[in-house]
């Protein structure tokens, strides 16, 4: 009779191991939750992406894109509810890649100069605590630099180089052509050399490091020196990380905002002249942001696109490049 | 054949050693060395900023802290002045603040974070992983300045400035900080306790939460402590969306505004008077010392994982 009243009886392989029907559930709703999660990632940037976009769009219709991008006033409005002022984004896309161009040609050399002393000559137990220390340098919070710089760097250090310079034949050409101006294009770009140094030094050393050990051996065994193992053999095994991690630096040399802002001297002349004071994208959204009218606020939106859109196109071509060789690791990556 | 060996040998001399075997390898050598000093010369360089800037930072805020640093305690627990003019005083709202939205910050976006790497470990082949991927390296690219434009233009524009709105754009800054070391860790978890957890008839979910994620997480907390300090540092996202306050505030969201020590700083540094500028000498003090010790710290820790 108890075999009617339970048509199934209990099988252990299907009642015993396979649990009750909520603990069932654990596992796709783990999953849903990850996924959640990671596209969480695309949504965010999604967001930021698509509402600055939409917030902007009176300046863009305003000024055209192709007139926004190369319009060279910016002369802001004070209306609430609609385009009065000019909106010309050069001058700020000038400075931002004037500065950024400065800080790569003065760091690159030395990034590649660090990482090879850092894997090939220094003695083997310096080469991590120098690794921190490269590394350490772009934890320095960026506010932190930028009172350094406008007290220390630039009276002492970036101001007499751009007397010297100036002085020097060398003033007689238009790049770099006087009167030196304290705040400058070039104090700008010292400072962000100083700040994207850590990440080209990384990423370089990196890829330096997965040289095959056989031929830099067959190298030394022939014969050669070490100049020339690292620039026979090293070097030019590196380039495709060294492009990258340059490409990254200038990613982040674009996207730097504070000590831009505070050493690039707010300027919209667009001179020529390395030592004349200029002006950013993020130098101005910083400066002029706490005083703008809602009108202004959309040009900074606009302005704001602009960069996101430059900087999404160098990054991803860096990391294009970079992971084909591996991701990056450590800390001045992050 | 012989006489050519003849007239060539006393031309090179003998070999002076065997360290000598080409005419060649003195020039070589002295390059070798040469550029080797040139790159310790860089390497020098390299290290000379850091060295200034703590140096600078040092013994620049100095003049606020007092000489025998009795002016700490009051800068850590007063306000500042109403007046830039005015000495004494200090960060206490700025520290409440920055300490404030980047809590908030870290409790929003560590757990989360860790989520979308567990996703990326476990089903890390297909083609929205790979997306995922790309767009939080891409993410680690995004200029701070456009993450506080973009939330100004998202939360801001309803929401009014404050402690929340601020922790959103230091979360949205160390989301992709927390992902990227997350899942580098999770990757060097071995196969072997995931393999023996199934068999012993843990669920997937139970094998990550139990397993896996313990035996990740000094790694894991490494890398959140690094989004911590990245994002305790930041100023310009937060100058558009915390604005800045004069007082300690305590509420999450009251729409006015939260202090943050970069902030105070950023216009301390911009007054022509000697107090402001001084106690701004003194919070970028603080900011380096809390920020280096997370990060050594955080190195500590990561130095005595077991994976």
């Amino acid at each position: 009779m108890s075999i009617t009243t339970d048509p199934r009886p209990p099988d252990p392989a299907t009642s015993g191991l396979r649990g009750r029907g909520r603990a069932r559930l654990g596992d796709p709703l783990f999953r849903w939750l990850t996924i959640v999660a990671a596209a969480s990632v695309l949504v965010i940037l999604g967001v930021m992406m698509g509402r600055t976009t939409l917030e902007a769009i009176p300046i863009f219709q305003a000024e055209g894109i192709v007139g926004f991008l190369t319009g060279d006033l910016w002369s802001t409005g004070q209306s609430r509810s609609e385009v009065t002022g000019q909106y010309g984004a050069l001058p700020f896309i000038y400075g931002t890649v004037k500065v950024s161009l400065i800080a790569v040609a003065l760091a690159v050399p030395i990034a590649v100069a660090v990482a090879l002393f850092i894997n090939e000559v220094a003695p083997r137990w310096l080469r991590k605590p120098m690794a921190y220390l490269t590394d350490t340098l772009a934890m320095v919070p960026s506010i932190v630099i930028a009172i350094v710089a406008i007290f220390w760097f630039v009276p002492n250090v970036t101001d007499p180089i751009a007397q010297w310079v100036v002085a020097s034949p060398l003033g007689e050409i238009p790049l770099f052509q006087g009167p030196a101006q304290r705040l400058s294009y070039w104090s700008a770009g010292l400072m962000l050399a100083i700040m994207i140094l850590p990440i080209i030094t990384a990423v370089t050393r990196e890829t330096f490091a997965k040289t095959p050990v056989d031929e830099r051996l067959a190298a030394y065994a022939m014969g050669a020196t070490r100049w020339e193992v690292m620039r026979t053999v090293i070097v030019p095994r590196g380039v495709p990380g060294l492009v990258g991690g340059t490409m990254l630096g200038v990613g982040r040399a674009l996207g730097e905002t504070i000590v831009v802002a505070f050493t690039i001297g707010s300027s919209q002349r667009m001179g020529s002249s390395l030592f004349f004071g200029g002006d950013s994208i993020t130098a101005v959204i910083f400066n002029t942001y706490a005083t703008a009218s809602p009108e202004a606020i959309w040009g900074l939106l606009a302005l704001g696109v602009t960069l996101f859109v430059m900087t999404t196109i160098v990054n991803v071509a860096a990391r294009l490049i970079v992971q084909r060789s591996g991701r990056v690791t450590g800390d001045a990556s992050v | 054949m012989s006489t050519d060996l003849d007239t060539r040998a006393p031309a090179r001399g003998p070999a002076a050693s065997i360290h000598e075997p080409s005419p060649g390898a003195r020039r070589r050598r002295t390059t070798s060395r040469g550029m080797a000093a040139l790159m310790g010369v860089a390497m020098v360089l390299a290290a000379t900023p850091l060295a200034l800037i703590l140096w600078q930072v040092a013994v620049q805020s100095g003049a606020a802290l007092g000489p025998s640093l009795h002016g700490i305690g009051s800068f850590l627990t007063q306000v500042e002045p109403l007046s830039y003019r005015e000495t004494g005083g200090g960060y206490a709202h700025g520290i409440v603040g920055t300490l404030y939205m980047t809590g908030v910050a870290a409790v929003m976006v560590i757990p989360l974070g860790i989520a979308a790497a567990v996703f990326l470990v476990d089903h890390g082949r297909g083609a929205f992983a790979k997306l995922v991927r790309l767009f939080t390296d891409v993410m680690t690219g995004v200029p701070s300045i456009f993450v506080g434009l973009a939330v100004y233009a998202v939360l801001v524009t309803t929401l009014g400035f404050g402690t929340f709105v601020g922790a959103v754009a230091l979360a949205i800054i160390m989301l992709p900080i927390v992902v990227r070391t997350s899942e580098e860790m999770l990757h060097l978890v071995p196969p072997d306790l995931r393999a023996a957890s199934l068999a012993l008839g843990a669920r997937q979910w139970q094998t990550t939460l139990k397993v896996v994620l313990p035996a990740a997480a000094p790694g894991m907390i490494t890398g959140s402590m690094l989004a911590v300090a990245r994002a305790a540092g930041e100023t310009a996202p937060l100058i558009l969306t915390a604005f800045g306050a004069r007082t300690i505030v305590t509420a999450l969201q009251d729409g006015r505004g939260q202090a943050d020590v970069g902030i105070l700083m950023a216009d301390g540094m911009s007054q022509p008077f000697d107090a402001g500028l001084e106690r701004a000498w003194a919070g970028g003090l603080m900011l380096v010392v809390i920020v280096l010790a997370l990060t050594v710290i955080a190195r500590l820790i990561n130095r005595r994982s077991q994976i």
